[in-house]
């Protein structure tokens, strides 16, 4: 689907949309959350990411698009785009699911910073449902942390477990990760702060999956600056010489 | 068994020879040892058969045969004796040389093993003028009674893998395509989308390698139409699928079947094993240069994958989850590969529409809706089994011609059709034709073809409940809507049926399953409001009952009913005092009414259900 972009030799078709009744021009292939955002429309979602492919699991980007004179909601960070597509981003249909989805994570994570920006952005004052089923959470099983894990960082540490309500991010075996790499990419990816991370006395910790790294010392300045593990993990992917990460990259 | 058949005309011939061993004067009994009839008892029936034609050295004059599903698996273990076309059921091993002597060797019938009208008390002999089978049209279920599954000559004997042939030597890949279309097949699998526009999609789909996919992973709670063929006919679905595969241009294929159905993967895995003996897959299948092989898959359990992303995400070894249907699997489905998923009744429906054309197709059913469906009728009807009806047949002749109407002259309620992502339907649509287009218009859709019939004793906000927990453990959690509207539905539904309904309740359960049906990712996802929908659409005033007047009208829900003794009715006979599990119920003497404590009663049932004089209360 990605296009390709070689010089002035354009290998990718263009098409022409209508995102709330303005006309854009965009390349076939790229998806309508892509489009809309680099022409400063906003949609909210949670599980998207440019660095992986999308995935389509908060639902929270849906649009209602009209093809062939019928209408139907699609996840806009999936959909690709093309010609002659009318795309609405908040239609009565769409603000109304989209107000329920809302109120469905508030009643799974009551607690939780960033739904609860989303949910007074859409006047959501408390979730509909009865309130001694709520719960805590702050993991809205996205799956950006074992996205990242194996598509950016490539050691697919964690992953997915369960399914249905149980379903979540784990270590295998709910052990400590041994393949994780103390990189910390989940923990940036999460949108909802659900991973906790801290780098403290010498060592760093991701508490989500029970693993404790010792952390690099600068030799220059002294700081300590990333997991050994990571670093270790990184001379040999690129075959950097022993001690190259012995400075840290402000002192280099 | 013979070699590798290199031609039509040697497969011809040996259709010849085996159909030429049919045509003798031997008596034949075929007995069902489906997966419904082997619990009844038919393994040892079929031993019995086996030991007492050969103590009385009868092997030259029956031909004895072990079946796959006859469909009637109410009455289980049954046989068929031919000629007479004479119908027995729940035949025990001690009936078995009183069948030999009586009926095979001198042709009478033994009536007590009849069939008996439940309500004339008439006995009825021939199987095809059963009601159960009258009503019926079994153009794909009938061969299951005229052949052993495990044996490929049975299959061919009758002109199987004829339409192979015809289809590998007299028609273009494109004709087939053709062919299909004009039939006007749509997909057995719930979505009815036209099969040969599907084919033909894949088959100009771009891309070398292209696969064909059957679908066996049949989970709903209660369908097994998928397990009957490919236990009994396992054959069928094979010709069906070198057929596609050939029309499409595939030369690999798949069979996801779920691992739940032992016997299917060892019909249809023999079956293949036969079919590459004889040349009909592999190499160079009958000499016409066209290459195709299968693989059989065995699934893990979930029910998320009978969807077909999830199937193909599962068949390439990774959760199975299902993914955006917006770019088609006929264009990227199997490892990204153009690939045509198809149901196992759809397979099994192609050799037919190949041997007997397309206009002889679309002379059964509708229009719109061409052929046969395969439904499993189960629940409260008296003759529960698996029936092949034309398309556009109504409810109402399903439930009461072919199935016998409600048991126990109770009365009917409603009647479910779509697996747990169906919908409840009422009375007065009974009279509705059982088709795609109209099951879909009233909220509820054909799935893979379960039909679950509920009587009075149903309470319709408990079926509701108890789908939604079924797809609450079933969903694969990958979505919003679908993991957490489906639980906090099953929890509204939960209050309401505890007696802790409010009002609000109503309106919120409907704008969730809206939202579900708009936005989810899957179609599990977006139908799995569809029977707390229409038990709302259509059962409206049994919510409210319960809500208001915390009643459940049905008696079901524990937390609104007690159980008491009518003591005019209670002669003290002692049946309920014994089967009370939890010692409830204490006898104070002799033909005194038993007392009931209601601090220690369960609300089990059990009482109810044997005291014979209706002393039991359900209030």
């Amino acid at each position: 689907m990605k296009c390709v972009n070689w010089g002035l030799l354009r290998l990718s078709e263009l098409v022409t949309l209508s995102i709330n009744g303005n006309k854009y021009t965009a390349e076939k292939g790229q998806y309508i959350l892509q489009v809309a955002r680099a022409h400063g429309i906003k949609i909210p979602s949670l599980c998207n990411l440019d660095a992986v492919e999308p995935y389509g699991a908060c639902r929270l980007c849906i649009v209602e698009i009209t093809r062939e004179n019928r209408k139907r909601i699609v996840t806009s960070c999936l959909f690709p785009v093309e010609e002659g597509l009318i795309v609405e981003t908040d239609s009565p249909r769409v603000i109304g699911n989209r107000k329920m989805l809302l109120d469905l994570l508030l009643a799974r994570c009551s607690e939780n910073k960033v739904i609860r920006q989303l949910a007074d952005e859409y006047g959501i004052e408390k979730s509909s449902f009865e309130k001694e089923y709520w719960t805590k959470e702050n993991c809205i099983v996205c799956g950006l942390c074992a996205r990242v894990c194996e598509q950016v960082v490539g050691v697919s540490a964690i992953s997915l477990v369960n399914r249905g309500i149980t379903k979540g991010p784990a270590s295998p075996y709910l052990e400590s990760a041994k393949a994780c790499i103390g990189c910390g990419s989940c923990f940036y990816a999460c949108p909802t702060g659900a991973i906790k991370m801290e780098d403290k006395e010498g060592y760093r910790y991701i508490y989500n999956w029970r693993i404790k790294y010792k952390l690099q010392k600068c030799t220059i300045c002294g700081i300590e600056w990333a997991p050994e593990k990571q670093l270790e993990y990184i001379r040999k992917k690129w075959n950097l010489p022993k001690g190259f990460f012995d400075v840290c990259p402000n002192c280099r | 068994m013979p070699g590798k058949l290199k031609s039509p005309k040697e497969l011809e011939a040996l259709h010849k020879k085996l159909a030429k061993g049919l045509e003798t004067d031997k008596a034949r009994v075929s007995v069902c040892n489906g997966t419904a009839c082997r619990p009844y008892g038919s393994n040892p029936v079929v031993e019995a058969f086996k030991a007492a034609i050969d103590k009385k050295g009868l092997a030259d004059k029956v031909e004895f045969k072990v079946t796959g599903c006859h469909g009637f698996c109410e009455r289980g273990p049954i046989a068929i004796v031919e000629p007479g076309n004479i119908f027995y059921q729940k035949i025990k091993p001690e009936d078995v040389p009183e069948i030999l002597d009586k009926t095979v060797l001198n042709k009478q019938v033994i009536s007590r093993l009849l069939f008996k009208e439940p309500i004339t008390k008439a006995e009825i002999t021939a199987q095809a003028d059963l009601p159960f089978y009258k009503n019926q049209r079994r153009i794909i279920l009938g061969n299951n009674v005229r052949i052993d599954p495990t044996n490929i000559e049975d299959y061919i004997s009758i002109g199987g893998y004829s339409a192979l042939a015809k289809a590998l030597f007299d028609y273009q890949p494109t004709q087939i395509i053709d062919i299909v279309k004009q039939s006007g097949l749509r997909g057995r699998g719930g979505g009815g989308f036209t099969t040969g526009v599907k084919w033909e999609s894949c088959r100009n789909a771009h891309g070398d390698i292209k696969y064909v996919i059957v679908n066996a992973d049949e989970g709903d709670p209660g369908a097994y139409a998928n397990e009957g063929l490919l236990t009994g006919n396992p054959h069928s679905v094979l010709e069906g699928l070198i057929i596609g595969a050939f029309a499409i241009g595939s030369h690999q294929g798949y069979i996801y079947v779920r691992n739940e159905y032992p016997l299917a993967l060892k019909n249809i895995t023999n079956a293949m094993e036969q079919a590459r003996k004889l040349g009909l897959l592999g190499k160079n299948i009958l000499g016409s240069g066209f290459d195709f092989d299968v693989r059989v898959n065995r699934g893990g359990g979930a029910f998320i994958c009978g969807e077909s992303t999830a199937l193909m995400a599962s068949l390439e070894g990774k959760v199975g989850e299902p993914r955006a249907k917006y770019t088609h699997t006929v264009e990227k489905g199997l490892w990204d590969r153009p690939s045509d998923l198809n149901n196992v009744e759809t397979w099994a429906n192609i050799p037919l529409i190949i041997n007997n054309g397309a206009d002889w197709f679309k002379k059964i059913g509708t229009p719109t809706n061409t052929g046969t469906k395969i439904f499993s009728l189960t629940g409260k009807v008296n003759n529960t089994g698996l029936v092949e009806v034309p398309m556009g047949i109504q409810l109402r002749d399903i439930i009461f011609n072919i199935g016998g109407g409600i048991r126990e002259g109770k009365k009917f309620k409603a009647v479910q059709t779509g697996g747990p992502s169906g919908g409840c339907l009422p009375e007065s649509m009974l009279d509705m034709p059982v088709d795609f287009d109209a099951l879909t218009k009233v909220g509820s859709m054909m799935g893979s073809g379960g039909m679950i019939v509920m009587d009075e004793n149903n309470c319709m906000v408990d079926i509701a409940k108890y789908y939604l927990s079924f797809l609450e453990e079933e969903s694969c959690g990958k979505c919003v809507p679908c993991r957490e509207g489906i639980k906090r539905m099953r929890q509204i539904l939960n209050d309401i049926t505890s007696g802790a309904g409010k009002e609000s309740d109503l309106p919120l359960l409907e704008e969730v399953g809206h939202c579900l049906r708009d936005s989810a990712l899957c179609q599990l996802g977006g139908s799995a409001p569809n029977p707390v929908l229409t038990t709302m659409q259509y059962f409206r005033e049994e919510y409210i009952e319960h809500i208001k007047l915390k009643k459940c009208r049905a008696g079901v829900c524990k937390d609104l009913i007690t159980f008491s003794i009518t003591e005019e009715k209670c002669p003290d006979c002692g049946m309920c005092v014994k089967a009370c599990p939890a010692e409830a119920i204490t006898a104070v003497g002799k033909r005194k009414p038993v007392v009931l404590d209601q601090a220690k009663c369960i609300k089990c049932r059990t009482c109810y259900e044997v005291c014979k004089l209706g002393a039991v209360k359900i209030e």
